[in-house]
């Protein structure tokens, strides 16, 4: 592996701090985390919970 | 341990090609054709039965023939082609190795197993015609569902090499800051797929086990709930597939650069936050759940979702409107339109993809999405109407485009018949924008989707439908041979080009070992925002052409759904 020292550190030569915004389109496993738990969330289990709250005929 | 770190550089695009990518990549693609054939035979049948005049197959090969299609070509074809665009877009694109070479064929060889399994159930063993949504308690065979299974594990692997990719091409630097959009696209399906394909195993895996007789009941509600989960948002990968091809097209064919990388980012954002809840208009008249969950699911987040596909559908166009302006097209609204490279398959039918599916697709999504519209065209034709639009207009059509360029790219063949794969795009994609038009006409008439005799001949609650529904019937039947003939017309130019076309010999042609952690030089990125497009445009506008067709897209839009909304109003007289 290439030392860490020999590269130019892009975080460090730009001055400003990366964007929040950006920084949660660049982590592809932040995004893979939202787009699985938003709709489990809110497709899947609150579906389901309805459903199980139907009351059952006698 | 050994890793395999040949690449190529395409001689005319520069990309750099992993050499196991390259061979994943093209099994990827002949499998999906493969499928994409036999999904186009049953699609004849199928067709030739629904229009009435013809008639032409006997109830239960009608029900086999329409369950065969609608897995060959919606799981399939589709699934196939995107592994390949996630290999392409991860790998090729970043100039990155692939991760795990030896899990994707893993994966790739699951899915082959999985879909002649689930073939042989339907179309060998003739038992197992419960169509593509399985609905429980109607039941098939168990190597239905396990085909379904081991086909949708493989394509699960299949997406975790492409996030392994991704880590990969950041670790070893052959990409600096962010992915390119067209990867981020990809990324974007990878994440639906991966949701998608939990749900189905949720369903699918309890389903099995049913049919093996090991669980006693499966609640029908329930079922049809998280099959949508799966059902539904495999559309969405489709959708963000084809939107990434789209953007990945307009660079290939224009130069075209997004005309702003931070809006279709957000855009894309949005699609993974709520694209996918849009599963629920699947159970807008489901007893059971109540109109809070339908109405948050299908509405405040759907909505949000079609923004953002509304943003691509403006953005894609925009940027090749600029591309093409730079380059002197610049006189008028539409001089950039009129003289783009019609005659180049992969412009046509990328452009006619995107028209078909904003205009046909997106306009009847938004329709039949809303909870009391939908009681209009519920079960009817209407709804295959709508879906030929989006998956077949848009996202095949998306698909064959990108064929065209990766024949002489990815396959190194000289694509066979140019003659006509300049008009295929026109065959496929205007037939079948009609077939799908008239469909959505039948079904309006009330005409019912899944059936095998829709003039309920011979029934105990006989109905007469008006005449214009039967001519709607008929001019479907005709565009759908229009289609067919386009669709034969693709694979005689793939299958032709692909292993007899003319080989595409480049004099020194080699592999080039690639040193671990070798990256490109790092390129500063160009900062969109701020870039100057010159003296292009009108009054103000860079892109006046596009925002002109925004307004007809958006007045088309209105007026349709209040039409509806009318519409409804007579379903129910009340007075
Ligand atoms: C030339 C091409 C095609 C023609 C002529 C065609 C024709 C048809 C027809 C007539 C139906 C039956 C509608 C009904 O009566 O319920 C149907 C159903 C369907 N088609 Fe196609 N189709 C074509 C291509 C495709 C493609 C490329 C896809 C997917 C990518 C697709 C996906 C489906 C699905 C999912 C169904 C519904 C199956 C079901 O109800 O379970 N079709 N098609
Ligand atoms: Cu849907």
């Amino acid at each position: 592996m290439a030392e860490p020292t020999q590269n130019v550190n892009f975080e460090e030569v730009l001055e400003e701090p990366i964007p929040a915004m950006q920084q949660l389109l660049d982590n592809p496993f932040l995004l893979l985390f939202i787009g699985i738990a938003t709709p489990a969330v809110l497709y899947i289990i609150w579906g389901v919970m309805e459903i199980v709250n139907i009351p059952v005929a006698k | 341990m050994a890793v395999n770190r040949m690449f190529r550089t395409c001689p005319t695009t520069g990309l750099k090609f992993h050499q196991p990518a390259e061979a994943l990549m093209k099994w990827n693609a002949v499998a999906a054709v493969v499928s994409l054939l036999v999904g186009g035979i049953l699609a004849l049948g199928v067709t030739l039965t629904r229009w009435q005049a013809v008639h032409l197959l006997a109830p239960d090969w009608f029900y086999l023939f329409l369950t065969a299609h609608g897995l060959n070509m919606l799981v399939f074809w589709i699934i196939f082609f995107e592994i390949a665009v996630l290999y392409f877009a991860g790998s090729t694109l970043l100039g990155c190795r692939l991760a795990t070479p030896k899990m994707a064929w893993a994966g790739f060889w699951l899915m082959v197993a999985g879909a002649l399994l689930n073939n042989y159930a339907v179309i060998f063993r003739q038992d197992s015609s419960v169509m593509f949504t399985s609905y429980a308690p109607m039941g098939a065979h168990p190597t239905f569902y396990l085909g379904l299974i081991l086909f949708a594990v493989g394509a699960l692997i299949g997406c975790f090499v492409f996030l392994g990719t991704l880590a990969v091409g950041k670790a070893e630097k052959t990409y600096n800051g962010s992915i390119p959009l067209v990867t981020f696209g990809a990324l974007t399906a990878c994440i639906i797929a991966i949701f998608t394909i939990a749900s189905g195993a949720i369903i699918l895996i309890p389903t099995f086990l049913w049919s093996l007789g090991l669980i006693e009941h499966i609640d029908s509600l329930m079922y049809r709930t998280v099959f949508w989960a799966f059902g539904h948002s495999s559309q969405q990968i489709n959708v963000s597939a084809h939107v990434a091809i789209w953007y990945a097209i307009a660079a290939i064919a224009f130069g075209a650069k997004p005309m702003s990388e931070r809006v279709s980012r957000a855009a894309f954002l949005l699609y993974i936050f709520f694209l996918q809840l849009a599963s629920a208009h699947h159970l807008l008249v489901d007893p059971g759940l109540t109109s809070n969950w339908k109405i948050f699911n299908t509405s405040y987040a759907m909505y949000l979702a079609v923004l953002a596909s509304m943003v691509h559908g403006l953005t894609v166009p925009g940027a090749i409107e600029v591309a093409q302006r730079e380059k002197g097209f610049n006189k008028g609204l539409f001089e950039w339109l009129r003289k783009a490279p019609w005659g180049n398959p992969v412009f046509s039918g990328m452009f006619i993809s995107l028209m078909g599916f904003g205009f046909l697709g997106g306009i009847s999504g938004v329709m039949m999405g809303t909870e009391q519209l939908n009681l209009i065209i519920h079960n009817t034709l209407y709804v295959p109407g709508h879906f030929h639009a989006t998956v077949v207009v848009g996202t095949t059509l998306a698909f064959m485009s990108l064929t065209y360029f990766l024949i002489p790219v990815l396959f190194r063949r000289q694509m066979m018949f140019p003659l006509l794969a300049k008009w295929q795009p026109y065959l496929f994609g205007l037939g079948m924008s009609g077939f799908a038009l008239f469909m959505m006409g039948a079904g309006t008439l009330g005409m019912p989707r899944r059936h095998w005799d829709v003039s309920f001949a011979g029934n105990l609650f006989p109905h007469e439908f008006p005449g214009t529904a039967w001519l709607m019937i008929a001019l479907m039947g005709i565009s759908g041979l229009v289609a067919i003939v386009g669709g034969i017309i693709y694979l005689l130019i793939t299958v032709g080009s692909v292993f007899l076309g003319k080989k595409i010999e480049t004099p020194d042609f080699k592999y080039v070992k690639a040193r671990e952690g070798m990256a490109p030089a790092p390129q500063p990125v160009a900062a969109t925002l701020t870039a100057h497009h010159g003296n292009i445009g009108m009054a103000g506008f860079v892109a006046p052409g596009t925002f002109v067709l925004a307004i007809v897209f958006l007045t088309s839009f209105v007026l349709y759904y209040f039409v509806n909304w009318k519409y409804l109003s007579t379903v129910w007289p009340l007075s």
